[in-house]
């Protein structure tokens, strides 16, 4: 299993036939295994990694650090529902250190970023501060590197 | 001035590698893939370039000490025992060498008087006969066979053996074939050299690439071999460093004390920078070899797979990076088809015969490539070989 999902998050577009070469297996009993692993909420989904740097899309993402007052026996669960709810909310995760939830945001402009924060999220009830950190340059997001693959420049000796 | 007067004739007489021929053809072609490199297709893990390049950073940069820093020899020796139980003696048993082809080099050299034969299982890497032959060494070749998948078969070791064999060359695991030797064929090899004095030069490069479970065995660990056998490794392939030209002998002490002398006169020292990038490999690497091993496996298991759809018979690889698939079913001499392949198809592998000649028929096709590019190579291979089939 850790291999089949290793391989997928490596490069989810290995065809089965691919991937049953690689992990010795055979292919139908492979994909009856990534079906488990899809029903079973293991394998939420695939996607492209995109350089959206590299296209003429305008767009701006900020890291937010809130703090927040945990709720009586939800602690903060409902708080982060209620937040990630918003489209604008790329993630969300709970933290250790100095604040409670970092979340990551994506909009057109700086304006419509601070916007956001300023009319949703900081008038929630129980957000008790937020800071804003805009994004200026991805260099590696999720294990990949945002530059052009580098030519294979080693030579052929004897 | 007429040179070929002047040039030592025993260096003239070497012929040049054959691949190096074939490699001249691509240059200056484009869109082609090639699975022709003998390196990985990593860059040095970071950890390992960071120690290299911080060792700098404090300025060291002198000689060693002629064998190597000793703590490189205490990791060397420690590394030995951990992967493939060998013990070997720090002080007086191990000499780091610019990689392993200057630990060949040196090898030869404190072993091979004129008229001494060597004898050589081919095919194999191209550098074992001219090395020999500078060493006034006398190379004999043993032809290992698919049908004993290309390993060294004890019958065919005793039928080269005469009085003036020096010297048995064991390229385990095999560059081109990918053919690995386990404990019980060494044995057999062992059980025919104990009552002899017969060297092997031992050259476990790609130790630890092998797959399938199987873990390497160095033939120096086998009951009564310890003493007859230099055992010769480097970096380049299992930590994927092959520009920092890191290798090492480890022999029993008088051995060792020759190869020493003659490195300290050649050389003087392996490169320092390299060498503290090397100890940081050899302490805190091993999770980077299983790694890029991993990646191997996946690397050749496709490309097996890959190539008997295609229909091109191909022995099963259990070690280094290569693939030696017979061609020979195609009628066509391996230098013919792999330049057929070369300007019809434009994908770039190595004649067998660039190995020795009874590489005839066979080519080697290296996976040490991403998946990706492998897979556009076997899209390409399987095209051309349809139109063959026409």
């Amino acid at each position: 299993m850790k291999q089949i999902l290793q391989l997928l998050e490596e490069n989810a577009r290995l065809t089965t036939e691919q991937m049953a070469v690689m992990c010795n297996l055979d292919e139908e009993e492979l994909k009856n295994k990534i079906k488990q692993l899809e029903d079973d909420g293991v394998i939420l989904g695939y996607k492209a990694l995109i350089d959206w740097d590299k296209t003429d899309r305008e767009y701006v993402s900020a890291v937010i650090e809130l703090k927040v007052a945990p709720q009586r026996d939800r602690g903060f669960d409902r708080i982060a529902e209620k937040i990630y709810n918003y489209p604008e909310v790329q993630s969300v995760h709970l933290m250790s250190g100095g604040y409670d939830l970092m979340l990551i945001i994506e909009g057109k402009t700086m304006r419509e970023v601070a916007y956001f924060v300023a009319y949703k999220l900081a008038p929630i009830e129980d957000v008790v501060s937020t800071a804003t950190h805009f994004v200026l340059k991805k260099y590696k997001d999720k294990g990949v590197i945002y530059k052009m693959p580098e030519k294979d420049e080693r030579e052929c000796v004897l | 001035m007429d040179y070929s007067k002047i040039l030592s004739a025993k260096s003239q007489s070497l012929k040049p590698s054959g691949i190096r021929k074939f490699f001249d053809m691509l240059g200056g072609m484009d869109d082609v893939v090639a699975l022709t490199v003998g390196q990985p297709d990593f860059v040095t893990p970071w950890h390992i370039r960071e120690a290299g390049i911080e060792s700098l950073e404090m300025g060291k940069t002198y000689y060693t000490s002629n064998s190597g820093l000793l703590e490189m020899r205490t990791e060397i020796s420690n590394y030995l025992k951990r992967r493939f139980d060998l013990s070997y003696d720090p002080e007086r048993e191990i000499v780091v060498t610019v990689g392993g082809s200057e630990a060949i080099d040196m090898t030869m050299r404190a072993l091979i008087d004129p008229g001494d034969e060597v004898i050589i299982p081919t095919p194999c890497f191209v550098c074992y006969e001219p090395l020999c032959r500078m060493a006034d060494g006398i190379p004999v070749s043993v032809v290992t066979e698919e049908k004993d998948n290309f390993k060294l078969t004890p019958e065919k070791l005793n039928a080269a053996i005469t009085p003036k064999t020096k010297l048995l060359i064991m390229p385990f695991p095999n560059n081109p074939t990918g053919a690995v030797m386990t404990y019980d064929d060494l044995e057999k090899i062992a059980e025919v050299l104990r009552d002899t004095d017969i060297m092997v030069l031992s050259d476990e490069i790609y130790a630890e690439m092998t797959y399938g479970g199987k873990k390497h065995v160095s033939i120096a660990s086998l009951p009564g071999m310890r003493e007859r056998t230099i055992v010769v490794n480097g970096f380049s392939k299992a930590y994927a460093m092959t520009g920092w030209r890191m290798g090492y002998t480890a022999a029993p002490a008088p051995v060792t004390e020759q190869i020493l002398k003659l490195h300290q006169f050649g050389i003087m020292c392996a490169p320092t920078t390299s060498q503290f990038a090397a100890i940081e490999a050899l302490k805190n690497g091993d999770d980077d070899i299983f790694k890029m091993t991993g990646e191997y496996d996946y690397g050749r298991r496709f490309l097996v797979n890959g190539l008997r759809k295609i229909g091109i018979p191909c022995f099963e690889p259990e070690g280094a990076f290569y693939v030696f698939p017979n061609i020979g079913v195609f009628g066509m001499s391996s230098e013919e088809f792999c330049e057929r392949l070369l300007y019809e198809a434009r994908v770039a592998i190595v004649p067998g015969t660039a190995f020795g000649e009874c590489g005839e028929g066979f080519a080697r096709i290296s996976y040490a490539y991403s998946l990706k590019h492998i897979a556009a190579a076997l899209e390409r291979i399987g095209n051309f070989v349809n139109t063959l089939k026409k």
